[in-house]
Parts: C-alpha cells; structure tokens; sequence
C-alpha cells in the first residue's frame, strides 16, 4: 500500500458509516475506554503504530503492533498493570475519510488522524499525526477493523506514545 | 538613544594573553563526597553542555553513525548526527564508507537534506557546490565569473575546499566515525571486552546484519540522564515490573555489571533461564512491583529463543552515543543524540540477521514491543527521565546520591548497584576536569 491517495470511489453510505466508525473509535480512546477500542477490531485483526519513515521504506519494524484480539487485551493489560506513565488527556480529531475500495469482502478505508496530547500539569500540544490505513469488513449490521495501520508523520515521538492511536 | 550615548561606550578593552573568557561550568565545584554524588547542575547548565560536546562529541573518542547494510551501494547514503553535528554516511564508489560533515565549505548551510537516497555527487541547494562521494569539491559555479566579472581569485584550490572528512572504522558491519585526529584506534577505544562483545551482538563474524527499521523520540531530557539509565540495573529490578513479571531479567539470577576503561564503557550481562522465567521465591516475593495476577495471552512476546548459545543478555553502552541492546530477541542499537542541554533525540536502530528464518524474524518484531515509544518497558524510562529534567532545572545545587552497592566502581555480581554510574563520573570529572 503506497502513500499516494487512490480516487475515491462512489460509497457514500459507507462513506458515512466509516466516519461514525471513527469518531467512535476516537471517542473511546479519548475516553481511555481501551475495552471499547478493542471491540472495534475483528479477532483476527492486525494493527499497527508505524513512522512514515519506515513505512515509506517498507521497513517491518512498528513502534506497536497486534496481532489478533489477544494481543491487543495484552497491550491493554500492559498499559493499565505494569506501564509507569504521567497521567494525560488525549482528544483525537479524524477526518478526511474516504473509501479507495468499496468490495464488500474487502473494504478499504483511509482517514487523517490529530492527536492533542494534555499532559498532568501543562497545556495541550499536538503530539502526532498522521493516517490510519484500513481493511474492514461487515459483522452482520456493523462494520470491524480487520487491519489498520496508524501511519504517522512525526519523525519522532514527543517522549513516549503510551496509549494505542 | 542619542549618538552622545553611543560615543560613550568604552572601547573594548585590548586582548591579551592573560585574559580569558570564564564559563559558568568553570566556576562549579563537585560536591565533596565525590564518588557517590551527582550534582543537579550538570543536567541544567548550557555553558557545561557545550563543553561536553567538545569533550565527549568532537574530542579523541568514537561515535555510532550507522550500519553498513543502510548504505550497501555506491552512491547510497544516510544521515546521521554525532552530538549536535550532522554528518553524511555514504557508500563511496571505491566500496568504502565515508562520513562527512553535513556542512557545505563554503557557507556552512545543511547540504544534505535528505535522511536517505543514492545519489552520484552532492551539490550544494544554496550555491550549487558540488561535491563528490568522497567529499572533494569538484566544482563551483561562475569559478570564473561571467562576461569578464566576479568570479573566483586565480589561487583559489579546490582541493582546500572540501567537505569535512571524519576518520571512519567499521566493526561487525557497524559504522562509527571522530572528528579527532587525536582518538586512539577503535578498537583500543572500545578496549578488548567491548570490542569482543560489539562482535558477539552483530553475529562474530558469521552473519550479515539486516535492518528492520527505526523507532526515534525526543526525550525532553539531558543526555546524560538517559546515559545513567542505561547503565543502571538497580531501578530495573523496580520500576519495570514487566521485565520482572515474566523474568526476562530479575534479581535471583546471575547478572555482573562491568565498568571498563576507568567507567568509560559499561557492560550489563544478565543470564536467562526459560525454566525460572515464571518462578518465583524469597527474592521475588519482596518486590511490590511484581504482578504475579498478570499474564499474557501471547506469551512469545517475552519467550526468547538462545540465539548466542550462552543463555546471556548482554547490554553495554559505548561512550558518548549508543547502547548495544539486547532483549531477548530484540537487537537494537540505541543512538543517543543530544540536542540541547535539556533535550536528547533517542533513535533505536533495530536489527536481525539476513539468514533468520520466519520465526525469529516473527520473534524479534513482536518482541519490539517492549522497547522504544511506546515499548512496554521502555515507556517507564522515557516517562521518569522526562519528570527529572524539569527538577533537577529548578534546584541546579541539589546533590543526587548513588551509593548503592558501595562508593567504588569496580565489577560487581549482582543488579543491586549503581557502580557503572559511579564509574561513568569517575572517567567524566577525569575529562572535564571537575
């Protein structure tokens, strides 16, 4: 998958469904809600925090990745029983979505993501940008992330990404 | 302001031998009980870090650039930063690596503004120098003006007006490089147990490195606080309780911590046991921080296989700039680069081996997610040295204590000692004369 945009295809439902699938999805992680991000994923899902930098040289290396839904309870777990971190508010704004494929049996989906990052005692900055890549496919009425690739454009991460993005 | 103001400024006084320009570090003192004290102000006081710069960063020592496999054509190149300086990495069309200086000869702008490519020649984007992959000025435009005008005066040498060319040696398919003229050979600075161990960690001689990719953060940090870090067991057996939780490292096994050269390099070597990983007993159950409720659902996440066949991690760190990792089967090179007194870029380099087969390739990616950004363990890190810097700024006279295990710096067997911290400012006071 190439960073260049692909047309857009007439899906405009969809479309439309893909946006509520986002600002859900945002809302949850703005929420520290981890156990509704995880049920956005199908159980054999792949999901993927990566640099633009190695994405762009097709390097296998992620800043975070999962592989099914075990290993995202596991991040999960981490994050919440071991991981010692600054307490922070995050907000996550997506747009720009858009439909590159509309095949029922193989939906693929883009968006641009912002992430305000608040730390305990400071103001808000922007901590990261950049796209979510997506394969998603319908579970009977609603529709789950079965890959999604968080591309971002930071060439570095301010200090430490603790949560999923 | 009138021009009668002006006139009365004093002339500057006459330069003399005897007068020197005082920096602020000059006038410090190191607390009394030396061996076991930090002093707040070395993390906070610019005038100190420009003088480390020119002590650690362009003085007689090697810094990490690179690996070979970044740069594995002619013409390809990478760049990179030794301290605060940007240099160049490139494959030369002779099959040798150059490092250069990333600073146009003519008017010191950024050359280079690309992190990789392959190119034939690099030319200058702001008076189109140009020079070749040895960093030799081939040319110029208008050298000899235009219509009769401007132009370069007849003695002008092309060949004064290269690029600035770094002394260069590579060892396991590892690139370092110093501005020195001074520094002794690699492998005497590395000195004999890091150069065996920089050996062992790229594969002794057996295997080609191959690159599998970059996790980069900016710490709002000085550099030598994540240096101390990294040489530190002591608050690994407490403040990260994953490693503890699935045994990847803990304090009821053999572990040596090793100063060499006088507290120059550091080595941490800890052993493995996949029998004792999940167990616990008296020294375990004292820490709080062990989360004995706490499993995972994909276990080969902390399950290394014994790829060096001597069921050891062996982590050092290589004075002034990167730190050889080795957890589990996460192999990285942490490349330390300071960007101001209270900023420090950390990029981690992370590698396999060209023949790895689908499981250990497997193994080192999921294994990844202990280290870096947002690595399970290595958020903590990040996350205490950010919450440091801030206070060590606010109180420069406080005095840190690191007496744990003792007041020397000599090797020690076990996790529960700051010798190798102690031992790192033995050999910086020694350099900087504090």
């Amino acid at each position: 998958m190439d960073m260049i945009h692909p047309p857009p295809v007439d899906a405009s439902a969809l479309r439309a469904r893909m946006r509520d699938l986002n600002d859900d999805y945002a809302a949850a992680l703005d929420d520290l809600d981890f156990a509704g991000w995880a049920g956005f994923f199908t159980d054999d899902c792949h999901y993927r925090v990566v640099s633009l930098e190695n994405f762009k040289e097709g390097l296998p290396l992620s800043t975070m990745e999962c592989h099914g839904a075990g290993s995202l309870r596991d991040r999960i777990a981490a994050i919440k029983t071991t991981a010692v971190f600054e307490p922070r508010t995050l907000r996550h704004i997506v747009g720009g979505v858009r439909i590159v494929q509309p095949a029922d049996d193989d939906i693929r989906a883009q968006a641009s993501f912002a992430i305000f990052e608040s730390l305990s005692d400071r103001e808000p900055h922007l901590f990261m940008t950049g796209r979510y890549l997506d394969r998603v496919v319908r579970a009977g009425d609603t529709l789950k992330l079965q890959e999604r690739i968080c591309v971002f454009d930071n060439y570095r991460v301010r200090t430490s990404l603790v949560f999923p993005v | 302001m009138t021009t009668d103001t002006l006139l009365d400024i004093p002339p500057p006084a006459p330069a003399t031998d005897t007068i020197k320009p005082v920096s602020t570090w000059q006038l410090r003192r190191w607390p009394e009980t030396r061996d076991t004290s930090i002093p707040a102000w070395i993390y906070s006081d610019p005038s100190l870090f420009a003088r480390e710069m020119e002590v650690f960063y362009d003085g007689p020592g090697w810094s990490f650039v690179g690996l070979e496999c970044e740069v594995d054509l002619p013409g390809a190149f990478k760049r990179s930063w030794i301290g605060q300086r940007p240099v160049i990495m490139v494959h030369g069309e002779d099959g040798a690596i150059n490092v250069l200086e990333n600073r146009c000869a003519h008017r010191g702008s950024m050359l280079c503004w690309e992190n990789k490519g392959v190119v034939k020649d690099f030319t200058c984007p702001y008076h189109h120098w140009n020079y070749d992959l040895q960093g030799n000025l081939l040319g110029l435009p208008f050298f000899r003006g235009a219509m009769g005008k401007g132009g370069m005066p007849r003695d002008f040498q092309k060949s004064e007006h290269g690029l600035r060319k770094l002394r260069v040696a590579t060892l396991g398919g590892i690139v370092w490089a110093t501005f020195s003229d001074q520094a002794p050979s690699l492998e005497d600075y590395l000195g004999e147990e890091i150069h065996g161990l920089v050996w062992r960690a790229t594969g002794s001689g057996k295997k080609k490195l191959r690159l599998l990719g970059y996790n980069r953060q900016l710490l709002p940090c000085n550099w030598k606080l994540y240096l101390e870090n990294s040489r530190d067991p002591y608050h690994a057996t407490l403040l990260h309780s994953f490693f503890l939780t699935f045994g990847l490292l803990r304090t009821d096994t053999a572990f040596k911590a090793v100063p060499t050269i006088g507290g120059r390099h550091a080595i941490m070597a800890s052993t493995y046991s996949a029998a004792t990983a999940g167990q616990q007993n008296e020294v375990t159950k004292q820490l709080a921080s062990l989360k004995t409720d706490f499993t995972l659902e994909d276990m080969e996440v902390v399950k290394p296989v014994d790829e060096m066949g001597d069921s050891s991690m062996i982590n050092f760190s290589v004075l002034p700039s990167v730190f050889f990792q080795q957890h589990g089967n996460s192999l990285a090179l942490r490349h330390l680069i300071p960007k101001s007194v209270s900023e420090t870029e950390l990029s981690w380099t992370h590698y396999g081996f060209v023949n790895d087969d689908e499981d250990m390739n497997r193994r080192r990616l999921k294994q990844a997610n202990l280290m870096g950004p947002a690595g399970y363990v290595a958020i903590d890190d990040s996350e205490v040295l950010a919450k440091m810097q801030p206070v060590a700024e606010s109180a420069p006279e406080s005095v840190q204590v690191v007496t744990m295990g003792g007041t020397g710096h000599v090797p020690q067997d076990t996790m529960l000692t700051e010798t190798l911290i102690r031992g790192f400012y033995s050999y910086y006071r020694e350099k900087m004369g504090l």
